[in-house]
């Protein structure tokens, strides 16, 4: 055996191997519910006691057109879409404005509102639940988009304003002074020079913020649930007290989770860079 | 030790950055510094303000309504009842088995998920941080689990290790570990692993990124130098790598534990807290006491015992923050 040979067997055994049993437990749980999902309804095994079939004999979509059929999860989607769109828009417009804040201007107090808005969200969210549910209730904004709408972009803001900040230092601050003496004022420069050079960083914490309301849970199951239902209240709504229909769940998961996987490919190497950067909540 | 923290920091050399533009001493810098001061009073408050102004009313405000609440009993459906009770409801909790067992629950969940994430975390680091030809694929491929919705990882995993249907069972029994189906979620005596195990799926990406991060930072002379002085793999972990990456896997830690701490989504649909309490942590039975019992004061109650335990994690990560951050 040649050292080359010998060395690329260590490899195997000491990296490829390692790595290819990591990256399987990180997907293995998509690939299984994939798997579940096109199965025929009970499908997984033909009797009790009986081992589990690890790929069905004929697999089929029937639980995806059920899924939008019966469930009525095509509602669940348009609600998740226009909380987690109008959340986006809304928080990153409050956040945009105060990240160019700290990033160009030293000012009395900078530093007490850069870690207010590091703290602020550190707190349990349990400890929000219960006012929030209470206040909503009585404006009267309970089981609206708008409920959601406002917390999600609210809790964002912290993380959002921080990972834009770092964007924000990047780009020198010669190129806005410059903009100045040619006649623009400080709100323009922001306009026209900074903001259109952060756009990447810009469009990737929009994305971060889409994300977190898209998967959001706890307080989608208490402030929202009856006339707007997000999936994730929605999934976990199906699940039954006795018998629980996994080909289905599984494809719901499937179908919710692959939006946010796209999503988040796109935005992956900022959103890592804006959080090692700050080293910040994700 | 700062010096090295700084170099995986890029916020801090932007900041570096723009500060020696600021001191650069040409012209324009000046003049235009003049202007920045001439109106510094209120237009970055102005700036600043939507932003403060949302985080305050929907975020500051509550939390002082919830600490007001934990003083009343306020159970919703009994509004006859509602009455400052001063510290009722913490003596109250002081007194309820089940608050004790949640809080002993709270600190092994945090401990074993922390430890499970930085373990697993760690390990994938390291190899990440090593040459092969799919390394970006699988780079991308282990971070799925940290952006999939705590709600679909709760559900898989409560799939997988389904007593009747679990493959995790199946698996187990193939392979010769088990000899029949066990009911993980079900027993009193593995239902929190169980969980545990599902929230290290989600997380660990998350220290991977960080230590890699950090790994990425060591310069590589460092260890060609050990290397020349004839050092074996494990004093090349424990004197370089190791020391020089501690700094951020501290900050992901604290990090990490609060919001493990707080996290509660995941339990809540795994197992609900039970069987009986035994995976009951002190959000959870405050989100079960507002959310079922509709109890709002012994619940803010609960929460505020919560915070407590926090504030002092929270106060380490910013003095942290602020050591290795200078932020002005």
């Amino acid at each position: 055996m040649g050292y080359e040979e010998r060395n690329s067997i260590k490899r195997l055994f000491t990296l490829h191997l390692p790595v290819l049993v990591i990256t399987l437990f990180a997907i293995g749980p998509y690939i299984w519910s994939f798997i579940t999902s096109i199965s025929p309804p009970g499908g997984m095994r033909v009797q009790a006691g009986e081992a589990i079939r690890y790929f069905p004999e004929s697999p089929t979509i029937f639980n995806y057109v059920r899924l939008f059929d019966r469930i009525n999860f095509l509602q669940n989607l348009v609600d998740s879409m226009v909380v987690a769109t109008f959340a986006m828009l809304f928080g990153l417009s409050l956040s945009l404005t105060a990240s160019f804040s700290f990033s160009r201007f030293r000012f009395p107090g900078r530093k007490y509102f850069m870690l207010q808005f590091l703290v602020i969200n550190m707190f349990p969210v349990v400890l929000l639940l219960i006012p929030l549910f209470w206040i909503m209730g009585r404006m009267g904004i309970t089981d609206t988009y708008l409920a959601l709408v406002l917390a999600y972009a609210t809790f964002t803001i912290p993380f959002s304003t921080w990972m834009m900040t770092s964007f924000f230092n990047a780009i020198p601050k010669s190129l806005d002074e410059q903009a100045q003496i040619d006649g623009c004022n400080r709100f323009q420069a922001m306009i026209r020079i900074v903001i259109p050079i952060a756009m990447p960083g810009i469009v990737a914490t929009g994305i971060y913020i889409f994300i977190t309301a898209w998967n959001e849970f706890v307080f989608a199951s208490v402030l929202t649930g009856r006339s707007v239902q997000t999936i994730p209240v929605a999934l976990q709504r199906m699940v039954g007290q006795h018998e629980i229909a996994w080909e289905l769940l599984t494809a719901g998961s499937v179908v919710s989770a692959l939006p946010v996987i796209i999503l988040f490919f796109f935005i992956q190497k900022r959103l890592i860079s804006g959080m090692t950067a700050g080293a910040i909540k994700s | 030790m700062k010096s090295r923290s700084q170099a995986v920091l890029p916020v801090l050399k932007g900041k570096k950055e723009s500060r020696l533009i600021e001191r650069g001493g040409s012209e324009n810098a000046d003049m235009s510094n003049q202007h920045y001061k001439r109106k510094r009073d209120l237009y970055p408050y102005s700036l600043l303000s939507p932003a403060l102004i949302g985080a305050t009313l929907i975020i500051l405000v509550p939390m002082l309504f919830a600490l007001g609440l934990s003083f009343m009993n306020y159970v919703l459906y009994r509004p006859q009842d509602h009455a400052f009770v001063a510290l009722q409801n913490y003596r109250r909790a002081l007194g309820d088995e089940i608050f004790w067992l949640s809080v002993r629950n709270t600190f092994i969940w945090v401990i074993g998920v922390i430890a499970l994430q930085v373990l697993l975390g760690f390990i994938t680091a390291l190899f990440l941080n090593r040459r092969f030809w799919w390394r970006g694929i699988a780079r991308s491929l282990i971070l799925i689990p940290w952006v999939t919705p705590s709600v679909i990882t709760a559900l898989m995993w409560r799939f997988m290790l389904d007593g009747n249907t679990g493959v995790i069972n199946d698996l187990l029994v193939r392979l010769g570990f088990l000899n029949e189906y066990v009911p993980w979620l079900a027993r009193s005596s593995s239902a929190l692993p169980s969980v545990m195990i599902a929230l290290m799926w989600q997380g660990f990406p998350f220290f991977s990124v960080m230590i890699l991060a950090g790994l990425q930072a060591i310069p590589q002379e460092l260890y060609e130098v050990a290397e020349v002085d004839g050092a074996k793999v494990h004093q090349k972990f424990y004197r370089i790598t190791l020391p020089l990456v501690m700094p951020i896997l501290l900050t992901a830690v604290l990090l990490r534990t609060i919001w493990v701490a707080n996290s509660l989504d995941i339990i809540f649909i795994m197992t609900g807290g039970g069987p009986g309490y035994s995976t009951y942590t002190l959000p959870l039975y405050s989100y079960i006491r507002a959310y079922s019992g509709l109890d709002f004061g012994y619940a803010s109650t609960l929460a505020v015992y919560l915070t407590i335990i926090l504030v002092m994690l929270i106060a380490a990560y910013v003095i942290r923050v602020m050591r290795t951050e200078d932020l002005h």
